[in-house]
C-alpha cells in the first residue's frame, strides 16, 4: 500500500476497532445504503410550509429584514425597468456583468433603456451584476445560485452591487423542497460545483459585535421577483 | 496549544485584571445570548430539531466508516481528492505538500478551527508560504499574533481602537492620516486589502461546517463571504475537516442548520451557506481547477464507541461558550487551548491527553447552562465531571484535594455516620461563627475567604428538619 492508502486504512480501521465492529456486517451497510437512497425528511418548520402566493411574500419579507433589497415585477419589462432604475438611483452607470443565462439574455433588453452588459466571470473592476436564482426558499430569505456559465459564482461576491433575478413561479417554502428542485434539474446527486444559498448581503460582526454590511461580498443585494 | 493549559489558574487572573476583556465579554451577554433566545423562540419546532439533530449524528457516528468510504466515493465522481489524516502531523505534511506542488508562495484562509487545532498557519509559514486568514476576526487576532479567544468570534476580545493600531502597524503604504475611527472604516480597509490576497492568492484553505456522505459536498457558512472567494478564486481549493464532519444526506444538512446559526449568532440563517462539490467542472468560467479534501482524525476515532463519543456531536455553534459563566467571566484565551468554553475543556484532553488540559475539566461549575443550550443535547457537565474521576483515578491532583474527596466519600457512603456528623457538625460551625452567621477566615479555605465570606449554617442540618416536618405532618393528619 502508498502512504496515503496506509492512512485511509488506519483511519477506517481505527474507527472501526473503537465501535467494536469485529466484520463488515451487512445490516450496517444496508442502513447506510438506505438512508442516502431515501433521503428521508426531518421536521419541517410549520412556517415554511406554505402556498405560492404566501412564498413570494415570505422570501421579501425575510431578505428585506436581513438587509436585502426587494422589487416585485410583474413582467420582464418591469424586471428590465426595475434594475435599470436601481442602478440610476445608486448613481451606477448603466452597465451590469452577467452570465449566459439564456433566462437573463430573453429580458427585453433594448425595450425602454439602454443598459450595456459584459458577459462571464466577474471581473475586480465590475461595480455591479444580475444572476439568476434557479430556486429560492421562502423559509429564511434564502437564493439558490448555481455554478456553471450561466451564472459564474464570481458574480456573486466580487462586485459591490448583485442583482438576483427570481421568478414567483421558483420559489418554494423550505430547503428540502428547494434541494428536491434541483435534484429534478441536476441528475439525482449530482450536484454543480457550487451552490450558494443567499440570504442577505455579505456583513460580519466580528469588530465589537457591530454589524457592518459589505464585508468581503456585495454591499447590496437586490432581488427582483418576476411574476 | 498545548502548554498554555498548564497555567490556566495564572491566566484566569490575569484575564479577571484585564478591563477590556471585561468590557469585551459583556457584549457576550446583550448579543449572542439575547439573539439565540429570541431566534428559538421565533421557531417553535427548534427542540424537535434538537432530538432529530442528535439522532442524525448518532446514527452517523455508529456507521462513521461506511458515511466516509461514501462520502470520498462521490469525491472522486466530481472530480475531487479525499486525503485521512490520522495525526495532527500527517494533515499538515499533505497540506504543505499541496501547496508545494501547486507552487503555491500565498495561501488565502477561510476561517478553521481544525487548521488552528493542527497548527497549520505556522508549518506553512516555516516553509516559506505566507498565509492570510481572510474572515476578518482570524486576519486581526493573525495580525496580532494571537490565536482566537471564541470559535465563532475570534476577536471579540479586542476593541476598535486596538484594531485599528493593527491595521496601521501592517498596512503599509496608506495614508498616515487615513480615519479608521469607525467600525465601518476597520472594514473597509480590511476588505481592500483582502481583495488583493483573493486575487494573489495559489491555494485557498477552507474548513467544513458540515461534509454530505450522499454528494460529497463540503459545506462553509459565513456572513462575510471569505470563504466563499477563499474557494473561488485560488486554483486550488483545500478543503480541511475532522472525520465527525460528516452527514448523511442534503436532508440532515438542512435540519442541522437550521441549528447551528439560531444558536450561534441568534440568526435564522447567516448570509452564505455554500455547497461545495469537486473542481470546476467542463464550461465553468470559474472556480478553482483542483479540490481536495484532508479528513483529520487526530485522536477522534479514539473518542468512539466511549463515554466521550456524544462530544463527536458537536457543530461548533459557540453557544456553550457564551452561556458559560466561566467563559462569560475569563474570556476565551484562558483556557490555553484552541477550543475554549465548556466544549473545548471536554475535548481538548481528549484530543491532547489530560496531561495538557489538567485544570479544564475543573474549569467549570457544572451549572449546566451549556447541556441546556447546546442544541446537539451533548451531556457537557456529565462529560466535564467523568475528566474529574479520571484525574482523581490517575492520582493527579493535589494530595489535599484528594484527601478531603477520599474523606468525604467514605463518610458520603455512610447515611448513619455523616448524619452523626452533620448533627456534631452542625451546631459546632454554628458556635464558631458567632452571632455573625458567616465566616470571615476558615483553615484550607483562605482562597475563597480572601474574597467573599462563607456563610455558617444557622439552623439544624436538612435531614432533621426534614424528619421533623415528616412527623409535623404525620401528627396533622386526622
Amino acid at each position: 500500500m502508498s502512504a496515503p492508502e496506509e492512512a485511509r486504512a488506519a483511519v477506517l480501521a481505527r474507527i472501526r476497532g473503537a465501535l467494536g465492529i469485529a466484520k463488515l456486517d451487512r445490516a450496517r451497510r444496508a442502513a447506510v445504503a438506505r438512508r442516502l437512497e431515501r433521503h428521508p425528511r426531518g421536521t419541517i418548520p410549520a412556517q415554511a410550509v406554505l402556498g405560492p402566493a404566501a412564498c413570494a411574500s415570505r422570501l421579501a419579507e425575510m431578505l428585506t429584514k436581513q438587509g436585502a433589497e426587494v422589487a416585485r415585477a410583474a413582467t420582464p419589462e418591469d424586471t428590465i425597468n426595475a434594475i435599470a432604475s436601481y442602478l440610476a438611483s445608486n448613481n451606477l452607470p448603466p452597465r451590469l456583468r452577467m452570465g449566459a443565462d439564456p433566462r437573463l439574455a430573453a429580458l427585453p433588453w433594448k425595450a425602454a433603456w439602454d443598459i450595456s452588459r459584459a458577459f462571464g466571470p466577474a471581473e475586480p473592476s465590475d461595480k455591479a451584476c444580475l444572476s439568476y436564482a434557479l430556486v429560492a426558499a421562502a423559509e429564511t430569505g434564502t437564493l439558490f445560485l448555481v455554478s456553471g456559465a450561466d451564472n459564474p459564482t464570481t458574480l456573486n461576491f466580487l462586485p459591490e452591487f448583485h442583482m438576483v433575478l427570481v421568478k414567483a413561479s421558483d420559489i418554494v417554502g423550505f430547503y428540502e423542497e428547494a434541494w428536491d428542485r434541483l435534484r429534478g434539474i441536476y441528475d439525482e446527486r449530482t450536484l454543480p460545483r457550487t451552490v450558494n444559498m443567499i440570504s442577505g448581503p455579505s456583513r460580519t460582526a466580528d469588530i465589537e459585535q457591530t454589524i457592518v454590511k459589505g464585508a468581503h461580498g456585495p454591499r447590496r443585494l437586490y432581488v427582483v421577483i418576476q411574476g | 496549544m498545548a502548554e498554555a493549559t498548564l497555567s490556566f489558574k495564572k491566566a484566569a487572573a490575569n484575564a479577571l485584571a484585564d478591563g477590556e476583556l471585561q468590557r469585551a465579554l459583556q457584549n457576550i451577554k446583550t448579543g449572542f445570548v439575547a439573539k439565540r433566545a429570541a431566534a428559538k423562540t421565533k421557531l417553535p419546532e427548534f427542540d424537535a430539531l434538537r432530538t432529530e439533530a442528535r439522532a442524525i449524528k448518532d446514527h452517523t457516528l455508529t456507521h462513521l466508516d461506511l458515511y466516509l468510504e461514501a462520502y470520498e466515493s462521490k469525491v472522486v465522481e466530481s472530480g475531487g481528492q479525499v486525503h485521512f489524516a490520522p495525526t495532527a502531523a500527517d494533515a499538515r505534511d499533505i497540506v504543505l505538500k499541496l501547496c508545494r506542488e501547486r507552487g503555491a508562495k500565498l495561501v488565502a484562509k477561510g476561517k478553521s478551527m481544525v487548521s488552528e487545532e493542527i497548527g497549520l498557519n505556522a508549518h506553512l509559514e516555516a516553509a516559506g508560504i505566507e498565509v492570510v486568514e481572510t474572515d476578518l476576526g482570524e486576519y486581526i487576532v493573525q495580525l496580532k499574533g494571537e490565536t482566537p479567544s471564541h470559535i465563532i468570534a475570534p476577536a471579540i476580545h479586542l476593541n476598535k481602537e486596538a484594531v485599528a493600531a493593527y491595521f496601521r502597524r501592517a498596512h503599509k503604504g496608506r495614508l498616515t492620516s487615513r480615519r479608521l475611527s469607525d467600525v465601518k472604516d476597520l472594514v473597509a480597509e480590511a476588505r481592500a486589502v483582502l481583495r488583493e490576497k483573493f486575487l494573489a492568492a495559489g491555494v485557498g484553505i477552507t474548513g467544513a461546517n458540515l461534509l454530505i456522505a450522499e454528494t460529497g459536498s463540503s459545506v462553509i457558512v459565513t456572513n462575510e463571504g471569505n470563504g466563499d472567494l477563499t474557494s473561488t478564486l485560488p486554483r486550488t481549493h483545500i478543503v480541511i475537516a475532522s472525520i465527525e464532519k460528516i452527514v448523511p444526506t442534503l436532508e440532515d444538512a438542512c435540519t442541522i442548520l437550521r441549528l447551528l446559526s439560531r444558536s450561534a449568532t441568534g440568526q435564522d440563517i447567516t448570509t452564505y451557506t455554500t455547497f461545495t462539490t469537486g473542481p470546476r467542472r467542463e464550461g465553468d468560467p470559474d472556480g478553482p481547477t483542483a479540490y481536495h479534501v484532508v479528513l483529520l482524525d487526530n485522536g477522534r476515532s479514539d473518542m468512539l464507541g466511549g463515554i466521550f463519543q456524544d462530544m463527536l456531536r458537536c457543530i461548533r455553534c459557540g453557544a456553550c461558550l457564551n452561556h458559560c459563566p466561566v467563559y462569560g467571566t475569563i474570556g476565551g484565551h484562558a483556557y490555553g487551548s484552541v477550543y475554549p468554553g465548556p466544549m473545548g475543556a471536554v475535548l481538548t484532553p481528549a484530543l491532547q491527553g489530560l496531561d495538557h488540559a489538567r485544570d479544564l475539566p475543573n474549569a467549570s461549575s457544572l451549572c449546566g447552562r451549556c447541556e441546556e443550550v447546546c442544541p446537539m443535547s451533548i451531556p457537557l457537565p456529565a462529560m466535564l465531571r467523568a475528566w474529574r474521576e479520571h484525574e482523581f483515578a490517575q492520582g493527579t491532583r493535589s494530595w489535599s484535594e484528594r484527601l478531603a474527596l477520599k474523606v468525604w466519600a467514605f463518610v458520603a457512603k455512610r447515611p448513619r455516620l455523616y448524619h452523626a456528623l452533620a448533627g456534631l457538625g452542625v451546631p459546632l460551625l454554628r458556635r464558631l461563627a458567632g452571632g455573625r452567621g458567616r465566616f470571615t477566615w476558615l483553615p484550607f479555605g483562605t482562597s475563597w475567604t480572601r474574597v467573599r465570606d462563607l456563610p455558617a449554617p444557622e439552623g439544624r442540618t436538612f435531614q432533621q428538619l426534614y424528619a421533623r416536618r415528616s412527623r409535623e405532618i404525620a401528627n396533622e393528619r386526622p
